[in-house]
């Protein structure tokens, strides 16, 4: 237990929570826009969208994580890309995280009951109004459980950028190891630190539910 | 509503519609080809289609590497998918028990391991039991996770089962174990088979993670080829992550298509008793 309290690891310890948190939220916030956009081309009038979308998402949500990650960091400087290991695993998570966001959102968006868009067509509301002003409002209500579930997966997914060179909390934990200390305590901190960050966002979900919960 | 339309988001276009959607659909179509052909020629560029570039595949000796990893891949995958699943039916048992410490305790392993990255576990596992032997690191690591998520499915499938049910077992003058193992789970089984083999897919997405601790799976397999093969057009690792992925993604698509047929088999079976739609 007392690894964090020797020779400055906590500074270390706290510069790698705070990468882990940095990592997760942008990720997050990308994931989220890159999922609503494949979302949209899913359920677009227009075929060559809709197959484009659903060949992005089956891709990606059936590539391990870890591949995604080493045909990052190692295909992309192959091709003259050369970004700091933190961006490329900006990259690998939300490109990862976007295809789970995209389907549980046309799921969210097949809930909405068949009355709804059809008056809001009836009111002359095209594609974009109907989707944008009736459908995906209610949508996210009612994808508000799943999401959390991705969200709150996202910071665990988030370890495997230590293993490419981000210097976030799973690194610590191995260079803790390395260093020789023992392995249970470090394992003690780091869990705790990765319960925090999924009660926080799990908190924040029931936050958000409540707020947004209408009655029916 | 005509056949035509797919979604309830749009009606069946009218002329000025059916020609906007065709002009979208033109500039959509350009767009992606722009897109691919932006990706094909960058990788084209770099050399990563030239013939030396993946002369290596040619070898019998890489080839029976990638075969190598894709069977340590498969055999990780079964043992902890079986240690999973058996995992999962005990604490959910334990969820589901009368007894108040048994709850508490299969209700704190759950969270813990459910709350925790994979990842984390199977490095600890590795450096501090298996050292010596990536393998159960990497096994166990599986079981633990998967198991907790496992129990909370089959959980919720018990619990999503009507009450009338257990009720009515109740009223028959069952025990708890017979209501359970003859009333409550197997309709819980059914119902929940798509989602317990969704997070087999996961199971087997995750067994990539041997990469990390050096255990010869598929990945870390391309990995070696990858860093070891000296190209004159240099080290192959976007023709062997072209090669690796597909496999990963066809091995993930065939569960996938096992989960959609039991669940149109299990929709055949409960649909038998109502009257067929005119």
């Amino acid at each position: 237990m007392g690894v964090l309290f020797e020779d400055g690891n906590l500074a270390l310890f706290r510069d790698g929570f705070l990468r882990t948190v940095e990592l997760s939220a942008v990720s997050a916030v990308l994931a989220l826009l890159l999922g609503i956009v494949l979302a949209a081309f899913r359920v677009s009038p227009v075929p060559a969208l809709r197959v484009f979308g659903t060949v992005w998402v089956n891709i990606f949500r059936n590539t391990p994580l870890t591949l995604l990650f080493f045909a990052v960091t190692f295909g992309l400087p192959r091709l003259d890309v050369h970004l700091d290991s933190f961006t490329f695993a900006v990259i690998a998570l939300s490109a990862y995280t976007g295809s789970f966001v995209c389907e549980v959102l046309r799921a969210g968006i097949n809930t909405v009951p068949l009355g709804q868009a059809e008056a809001a067509r009836s009111l002359g509301m095209g594609f974009g109004q109907t989707l944008g002003l009736v459908i995906l409002p209610q949508a996210v209500r009612s994808v508000m459980s799943p999401m959390s579930s991705i969200f709150i997966a996202l910071p665990r997914n988030s370890a495997v950028a230590g293993a490419f060179s981000v210097a976030e909390l799973y690194n610590w934990q191995q260079t803790m190891t390395d260093k020789g200390y023992a392995i249970f305590g470090i394992f003690f901190w780091v869990a705790l630190a990765y319960l925090c960050i999924s009660f926080s966002v799990q908190q924040l979900f029931s936050f958000a539910e409540k707020r947004m919960a209408v009655a029916r | 509503m005509s056949a035509g339309s797919a979604s309830v988001l749009y009606d069946a276009p009218g002329p000025r519609a059916r020609l906007r959607y065709r002009v979208f659909g033109v500039l959509s179509v350009v767009g992606i080809a722009a897109l691919l052909w932006f990706a094909y020629s960058s990788l084209a560029d770099a050399g990563q289609f030239s013939a030396a570039m993946w002369s290596p595949f040619e070898y019998a000796r890489v080839q029976q590497r990638i075969v190598d990893g894709m069977l340590e891949t498969l055999k990780v995958f079964g043992l902890s998918a079986l240690f999973s699943l058996v995992l999962g039916a005990l604490l959910a048992a334990g969820r589901l028990s009368d007894h108040r410490p048994v709850r508490a305790v299969a209700t704190a392993v759950v969270q813990f391991f459910r709350a925790m990255p994979l990842l984390i576990m199977i490095f600890a596992l590795y450096r501090a039991v298996f050292s010596a032997d990536p393998f159960w690191a990497l096994v166990v690591g599986l079981s633990l996770y998967n198991g907790a998520v496992q129990a909370e499915i089959i959980r919720s499938g018990v619990n999503a089962v009507p009450r009338g049910q257990a009720e009515a077992a109740y009223a028959l003058g069952l025990r708890k174990t017979s209501v359970m193992m003859t009333i409550l789970v197997p309709q819980a089984v059914r119902s929940m088979l798509p989602a317990i083999i969704g997070q087999l897919v996961v199971t087997l997405k995750d067994t990539s993670l041997g990469y990390v601790i050096t255990y010869s799976e598929l990945l870390y397999a391309g990995k070696l080829i990858a860093s070891n093969t000296s190209t004159p057009d240099g080290y192959p690792y976007i023709p062997v992550v072209l090669v690796i992925g597909p496999i990963y993604i066809a091995m993930c698509l065939a569960l996938t298509a096992l989960a959609k047929w039991i669940e149109a088999r299990g929709r055949r079976g409960t649909n038998r008793r109502t009257p067929a739609a005119a």
